[in-house]
């Protein structure tokens, strides 16, 4: 028989809710008496009566008395009485009493209230440091989605998230998968051996599309943002992030999707990522790489799965040139990189709001020239403005303008699914590129439209339905990006692309 | 900490709702934060306050020392002899303040105590030598630690509750209650004021210290957790708490030899002033926020207190410094003939109460005087219920029943207030606007914004720059595998 007695200082709970917890912990096998209450003289001749030795204490402290057959049965009991404190405390920050609960104001008021895991902050750039500050300090993850944050601010996340053993996927982190759920814009996966760690959103929803078509599944997909290896932030998400990944069972292949890394980040993620104990495919985006779908091939065949080329589904139209210039309108930042590498590759230099060199950049208000490509989801095109994944009102005012331009031969779209993302985004592009390719006609003129489709077979928005819609409006439709990139690339060069 | 892979994710979704409802259509449970952007101008200050890394604890810190304080009624005794205050000196309410632009209420009181204290002979006379401030001083009640109500004027001859913290040894203090109406409190310095204030310092100080000295202690935090529980919220209503006060004081009183028809007279003036007890719950807000003062980095609010013409805040981690600003006009109900006309801006150091989570943060544990106040019973509910958003905890010894026996809403962040917007919500007393007036009604009324984004601003300056972080130096050539390469490979 063991007695236990504690005094803890200045804990006050009313007695009634005492009388309970000392209830509950009675009700535990193996204790034999047990009184939690508050030191009042009473009480204290009540711990006395029960054998205990009294101890000094005041009535505003708490003191708890319990017997207990051996070290596992009081072990058990003082566990009862902090489940039992805690529940009465998490009953108080509820809903409780009469009326409606006021709705939660902030981030940690809500994650007081509903023992929440993670954070999901889209809050404007400004002010998205303090609610993501706010989830952390209260113990969450946090997804921030929210762009235009600064980098010192980054900095000052990601640090706090590694003292407190947390992960801050983001800033600007459009896309994440945790245990099978999505985040932001995210595909529907089907669950496997793969997980990834991202430093860009819309590479990474590439990849799960060309993955989920390949038959290879998802256990994670962890987005870092796209200043992570950056050398002010110095890799910490994403090293975090491989921590993750190596001791989680369901993950068997690692694949870390960036932009090359600054040199002095470089090798901390190498270290990690040969340490890891798993396969880690490091898919380092730029100039003389692989694409994302020669990224997908290695990830699928790593995985020991087979490769299937993705889909594409050939337009309708006949071909009817020639195409002078292609043209991108891109949603995803990703998508617009990967296929200015390829077209500048293949026909020189691609201006464009986000140049691949300096000298390529686009003069003030965007005017096409040459070969030109946009991101319309650069932190500069949204502020203030919806993501063109959701709304593509910016995207087809250019593709008209595109339309009435005879320097413009082919217009390379990308149309992302998923989560998030707009409900039927071909109902809208579908029509408008009809027009488009009507204005260019009336002028005499065939304007080409290439798009690439991302997303997965089990997307809410119905990817084959979407391919269909965007196929009978005279595009050529490809699941993977690179593809699109090259039938415009084959357009332009007089071949037939598809 | 939660182990993110494993855990069926809940999700706390602050921002766009699109993708709040995206969640919830993968059957996710997801609670939406209502948010809004913070006030205009604060997201700069508000990022760097949220980074100092010294906040997280010393806001923890605060509020376990909030809730520890203690409260004993431990003597009463004249302001002299409590504060060395000599003939001439005087503390008042709020932060600091000129004569020129001191408030008709507080003018009144000064009038009132500098005819009590016999330093003139006519009120006229009075306000020309308070005006010339000549030999005449005053300073905030707040910075001598202790607190006074409305105009909270305190002279050396009136006598103080003197209340002790045992967990620290802390002390605080509280004039004695006058009553409601024409009182000095109010403003009002007539001869049944001054009068009053002689029998008190005469009659009720002595009875009351010979009552408190037999008794040793009185438990003043037991006694406002009760009243909590009887409709009582400690600032407009305080009646439970009298009634448990003279039931604690009588024995002693009615035993300590005194003339009879003294010690009857003490009972009907106690138990005939509903508020009697305010002034005891004052200084055991004192007590709880003075254990919480001036640790670094901490963003809890310590002091809300008016003089008539400002408003000021007090916070932690910035020590004694007053953010000041215009003090708003209480919203309400008025006594009589009175109206809006004759209302003097927000007045007193009792929004103590306040700070502590009492007052119009428990308007849902005291329904019967809702309608006193201007409001109905849904509103208190929701009152107290906004003012969790505001504040870092709880305090389960004020816990209110209504709300399923909720800790009061505790330790008011300056941050918080900054970033929803919402103000903290406090119940008043209305002085009238001119001097001699006294009390002309009670309402509602809230702090001005500006004494917290100042606040923020001072405490954003105080903390450490947010600045990137150099980068490591490590040593070694970057990665140059060309693009996607195969790293390792392991079996398992």
């Amino acid at each position: 028989m063991i007695r236990h007695v504690e005094v803890r200082a200045g804990t006050y709970h009313d007695s009634v809710t005492l009388m309970q917890v000392s209830q509950a912990v009675q009700g535990e096998e193996g204790v034999g008496g047990a009184l939690v209450a508050m030191a009042t003289q009473l009480n204290l001749d009540l711990l006395g009566g029960m054998g205990f030795d009294v101890p000094t204490a005041s009535p505003n402290d708490l003191v708890i008395g319990v017997t207990a057959d051996d070290d596992a049965a009081l072990g058990r009991a003082l566990a009862r009485v902090e489940s039992a404190l805690a529940a009465r405390s998490s009953e108080d920050s509820g809903a409780g009493g009469f009326g409606a609960a006021a709705a939660p104001r902030t981030v940690g008021s809500a994650a007081r209230r509903d023992g929440a895991t993670v954070a999901f902050v889209s809050t404007p750039g400004p002010y998205a440091f303090s609610d993501a500050m706010d989830a952390l300090q209260h113990g969450l993850h946090v997804v921030v989605f929210s762009d235009n944050v600064p980098v010192e601010q980054e900095v000052r996340l990601k640090q706090e998230a590694h003292e407190r053993g947390l992960l801050v996927m983001g800033p600007d982190c459009g896309t994440a998968v945790v245990g099978g759920v999505g985040f932001g814009f995210a595909n529907v996966v089907r669950p496997g051996p793969v997980g990834i760690v991202a430093a860009s959103g819309t590479g990474a929803q590439q990849l799960l599309g060309l993955l989920d078509g390949a038959g290879v599944g998802i256990s994670h997909c962890l987005g870092v943002g796209g200043r992570d290896l950056s050398a002010a932030v110095g890799g910490a998400s994403t090293l975090a992030a491989l921590d993750l990944l190596a001791d989680d069972d369901a993950t068997e292949v690692v694949v870390v999707v960036s932009k090359p890394p600054a040199p002095e980040v470089a090798d901390s993620v190498r270290e990690r990522a040969e340490k890891l104990g798993k396969p880690v495919v490091l898919a380092l985006l730029g100039p003389g790489r692989p694409d994302l779908t020669a990224v997908a091939q290695t990830v699928v065949t790593t995985a020991g799965a087979e490769w299937r080329a993705p889909r594409s589904w050939p337009s309708t139209a006949p071909v009817a040139g020639p195409y002078p210039h292609v043209r991108g309108l891109f949603a995803g930042g990703t998508l617009c990189d990967e296929a200015m590498l390829l077209v500048s590759a293949a026909l020189g230099p691609v201006l464009s709001n986000i140049p691949l060199e300096p000298s390529w950049a686009l003069e003030p208000g965007l005017p096409s020239k040459g070969h030109t490509m946009i991101d319309f989801g650069d932190d500069e095109m949204t502020r203030g403005r919806p993501h063109p994944m959701i709304d593509n009102s910016l995207r087809i005012e250019r593709l008209l303008a595109e339309a009435r331009d005879p320097s413009c031969g082919v217009v390379l779209l990308d149309v992302v699914l998923g989560h998030g993302a707009h409900p039927d985004p071909a109902a809208e592009l579908a029509q408008a590129i009809v027009r488009a390719r009507n204005v260019a006609g009336a002028r005499g003129r065939d304007l080409a439209v290439v798009v690439a489709l991302i997303g997965s077979a089990d997307d809410p928005q119905g990817l084959e339905e979407q391919a269909r819609a965007l196929r009978d409006a005279g595009a050529s439709v490809h699941l993977s990006n690179a593809a699109a990139a090259r039938a415009a690339i084959a357009l332009v060069n007089g071949g037939g692309g598809d | 900490m939660t182990d993110l892979l494993r855990e069926e994710p809940r999700v706390v979704s602050a921002g766009v709702d699109l993708f709040a409802n995206a969640l919830a259509a993968q059957a996710v449970p997801v609670t939406t934060v209502d948010w809004r952007p913070p006030v205009a101008g604060t997201e700069d200050h508000l990022a760097r306050v949220l980074a100092d890394p010294r906040r997280p604890d010393a806001n923890a810190l605060a509020l376990s020392r909030m809730l520890a304080a203690g409260a004993d009624l431990v003597d009463v005794r004249p302001a002299r002899e409590v504060l060395g205050l000599e003939s001439g000196q005087f503390l008042h309410a709020g932060p600091p303040i000129t004569w020129e632009r001191a408030s008709g209420p507080l003018r009144g009181a000064l009038i009132g105590a500098a005819l009590f204290e016999g330093l003139a002979a006519t009120p006229s006379s009075a306000e020309a030598l308070l005006a010339a401030g000549d030999g005449v001083e005053w300073a905030p009640c707040h910075d001598s630690g202790g607190v006074g109500p409305m105009a909270g004027v305190v002279s050396p001859s009136m006598w103080l509750f003197e209340l002790r913290d045992e967990a620290t040894g802390r002390t605080a203090w509280c004039s004695l209650n006058e009553g409601l109406g024409t009182v000095l409190r109010y403003g009002a310095y007539g001869p049944d004021v001054v009068d009053r204030l002689r029998w008190m310092a005469s009659v009720l100080g002595p009875l009351l210290q010979a009552a408190v000295r037999r008794r040793e202690r009185i438990d003043v935090k037991g006694i406002i957790a009760q009243m909590v529980q009887m409709g009582d919220e400690g600032h407009n209503r305080n009646r439970a708490g009298t009634l448990m006060l003279l039931r604690d004081l009588l024995p002693a009183l009615v035993d300590g030899g005194a003339p009879s028809s003294d010690v009857a007279a003490v009972a009907e003036f106690v138990g005939g002033n509903d508020h009697f007890f305010l002034n005891l719950v004052m200084p055991a807000g004192k007590l709880q926020t003075s254990a919480a003062a001036d640790l670094p980095g901490c963003t809890v609010v310590t002091t809300m207190a008016r003089n008539g013409t400002d408003f000021g805040i007090q916070v932690s981690g910035t020590g004694g410094r007053w953010f000041t600003a215009p003090a708003s006009t209480p919203e309400g109900l008025y006594l009589g003939a009175f109206g809006p006309d004759d209302a003097n801006p927000d007045i007193g150091d009792s929004a103590i109460t306040e700070t502590i989570g009492l007052g119009g943060f428990a308007m849902a544990a005291a329904p019967a005087i809702v309608r006193f106040v201007g409001g109905s019973v849904p509103d208190a509910l929701a009152t107290s219920r906004l003012m969790y958003e505001i504040t870092i905890g709880e305090n389960p010894a004020y816990a209110i029943p209504i709300l399923e026996f909720r800790g009061a809403p505790t330790g008011i962040d300056v941050t918080l207030v900054t970033r929803t917007g919402v103000l903290p919500q406090i119940n008043t007393g209305i002085a009238g606007r001119v001097a001699g007036t006294g009390q002309v009604g009670a309402g509602l009324v809230q702090p001005p914004m500006e004494c917290f984004t100042s606040a923020l601003s001072a405490l954003a300056a105080a903390a450490p720059p947010l600045a990137p972080r150099p980068a490591p130096e490590v040593p070694g050539s970057p990665i140059r595998s060309a693009g996607a390469s195969h790293v390792s490979r392991r079996d398992g």
